[in-house]
């Protein structure tokens, strides 16, 4: 390892004993380069390779079986366009992003609020109220599909309570389909929010709060001078969790709906799923995986951006 | 504001109210599960007459058995290989600060972004060439890569607000950089360990499009797959699925529920790491 230039004038200050077991300990202590070689490996044959033919591909025609295939230019990607199924898979996917955004990190924060107070049920609340997030995602899916089934149990509860008149086709509405999806997401997930909100409030501490209560600031002012501020590092990772995982969402969509009724609850990646492995179309399928890229690195890069700069003015 | 007041009595209803409502689909899925299927009351109304023939019938045809073997073996293997390939990147990552070592470090980093959707279809080419399509060993290789990422990322983080005296004192008393890395760093670095074994067991354990892709129309399954199966081919025998779906969820929420402040806390980890 090289020295920075000021340390050269003070090493040589310095009685050369001094120096030499400095010079020593600083060739030492830096651990090999090769150390981070299997990581390398595996991450380059797994993501990084496949991930940059995929960029190829996309512009050109291949079935995924044919070693024969043209490149296409832009074909693919203007072919989207004119695509009412893939304009409409965008939308969904931006649609359900936002959606569970607001909502379940909306819930989750009201959750957490909630639970860390004086109240003797919070340690089982949180437990209970995370629990659905460790659920896999497809099993809740089915479980769901069958609750908001026509003669399901929510349509039974909403009788049972009289409410006779929102008895609904939950998943066999177009217009509904994609909310109770988003409904389910949020059902899985808002504890998931919670927790990571608990832990930033858990950091908030006590003597801010009696501070500004002394100084005669009301609950809702101390919410939003005092303890939001200091939650800006457990927003900043709700909102990229939530953004990026909605935007990338497949299994819920292929066990409640399978993209149904029609394609108005198709996202992206069930369009991919569709369109590479029952139509053969590798080549748009992967077109329509690299705008999905694009909307990811848009969307985390921005939010990145934006919530950094909050958190610095919040410290 | 530590005080319990009547205010908070009202709060401590509402909340537990919240949480019942979180619960009643569980609710719902255990009642069917037990019913016979002669029973065709409505699904809130309890079971008269429970039984457990929907589960043995669940486990025979469903072949969940092996199908849970498989994901036992799968995150296992996977899981391993990810903390141990990662912990070891991480090191000279966060240490050195060489260009090398930042461009390495930027290129983990941008793995963060790229949705697996991208890289999934070609490597299935690659797995069918390789002739791994169809095995376990397809999705062992595909999450070793696909996790390194972020759980370098979580150890590099971690390890950069460590203190570098430890490592320094054992390899000016002759360790490797290897036995410095097994014998100093790794113990230091349990608290993140946790933190990453949490969250890289359950995406790998309740991943479904990538068994999906890379595991179809082959005997060895992962639960996730082998459920969705099993629904395809009892669409309407619901008492039937929501026991296969009982069996799935159950070994998941008996270790959470045994670890869940392990579990939770890795899950809020991220906060810290």
């Amino acid at each position: 390892m090289t020295l920075a230039p000021h340390q050269h004038l003070a090493d040589h200050e310095r009685p050369p004993v001094a120096e030499e077991i400095r010079g020593v300990r600083r060739a030492r202590t830096t651990p090999p380069w090769w150390f981070a070689l299997p990581a390398l490996l595996l991450f380059a044959f797994v993501v990084l390779v496949p991930s940059a033919r995929g960029v190829h591909y996309a512009f050109t025609d291949w079935d995924g079986l044919d070693p024969s295939f043209s490149f296409v230019g832009l074909d693919n990607f203007s072919a989207m366009l004119d695509d009412p199924d893939a304009t409409a898979a965008i939308w969904h996917t931006l649609l359900i992003a936002v959606a569970i955004t607001v909502i379940q990190n909306g819930l989750g924060l009201l959750l957490a609020l909630g639970v860390n107070t004086a109240i003797k049920s919070r340690n089982l609340l949180r437990v209970f109220l995370f629990a659905p997030a460790v659920i896999t995602p497809i099993v809740t899916a089915y479980l769901w599909r069958n609750l908001l089934g026509p003669d399901g149990a929510i349509n039974s509860l909403l009788g049972t309570i009289g409410l006779d008149g929102l008895r609904q086709d939950w998943l066999g509405s177009p217009q509904l389909a994609l909310w109770s999806v988003i409904g389910v997401i949020v059902w899985q997930y808002a504890g998931y929010s919670m927790v990571i909100f608990l832990a930033g409030l858990q950091s908030v501490p006590k003597e801010i709060h009696e501070a500004a209560a002394i100084d005669g600031a009301g609950p809702v002012r101390r919410f939003w001078s005092v303890t939001r501020p200091l939650l800006a590092p457990a927003f900043t990772i709700n909102l990229m969790l939530s953004i990026i995982g909605g935007l990338k969402l497949f299994d819920q969509v292929y066990a409640l709906t399978g993209g149904g009724p029609g394609h108005a609850t198709d996202t992206i990646s069930t369009l991919i799923y569709k369109d590479a492995f029952t139509l053969g179309e590798f080549g748009y399928s992967i077109a329509l995986a690299v705008v999905l890229t694009i909307i990811v690195a848009v969307a985390s890069t921005g939010q990145y951006l934006v919530l950094s700069r909050n958190e610095r003015a919040a410290s | 504001m530590n005080r319990y007041r009547r205010r908070t009595f009202a709060l401590e209803l509402t909340m537990i109210a919240t949480a019942l409502f979180v619960g009643f689909p569980v609710y719902v899925l255990v009642n069917l599960a037990v019913r016979p299927t002669s029973d065709t009351s409505s699904p809130i109304s309890p079971t008269t007459s429970p039984t457990l023939d929907n589960f043995s019938q669940a486990w025979q045809q469903g072949a969940l058995g092996g199908a849970l073997g498989n994901s036992v073996l799968v995150t296992a293997v996977s899981v391993v290989i990810v903390l141990a390939v990662s912990s070891l990147a991480a090191y000279p990552l966060a240490r050195a600060t060489a260009r090398w070592s930042r461009g390495t470090y930027l290129m983990f980093l941008l793995g963060l972004v790229l949705p697996f959707q991208l890289a999934s279809l070609p490597l299935y080419q690659t797995m069918r060439d390789l002739g791994l399509l169809g095995t376990p060993w397809a999705l062992v290789l595909f999450y070793s890569g696909l996790q390194v990422p972020f759980t370098v990322f979580l150890y590099v983080g971690f390890l950069r607000a460590l203190p570098r005296d430890f490592e320094d004192a054992a390899l000016i008393d002759g360790c490797t950089p290897l036995q410095g890395f097994r014998y100093v760093v790794l113990p230091m670095l349990k608290p993140v360990t946790v933190t990453a074994l949490v969250l890289n067991t359950v995406a790998v354990w309740n991943d479904f499009f990538t068994p999906l892709l890379y595991l179809s129309g082959s005997a060895q399954q992962t639960l996730p797959v082998a459920i969705a199966g099993f629904v395809g081919q009892y669409v309407t025998d619901w008492n039937l699925i929501f026991a296969a779906l009982v069996i799935s969820i159950l070994p998941v929420l008996l270790v959470y529920f045994v670890l869940q402040r392990s579990i939770i806390n890795g899950f809020a980890g991220g906060l810290r790491g």
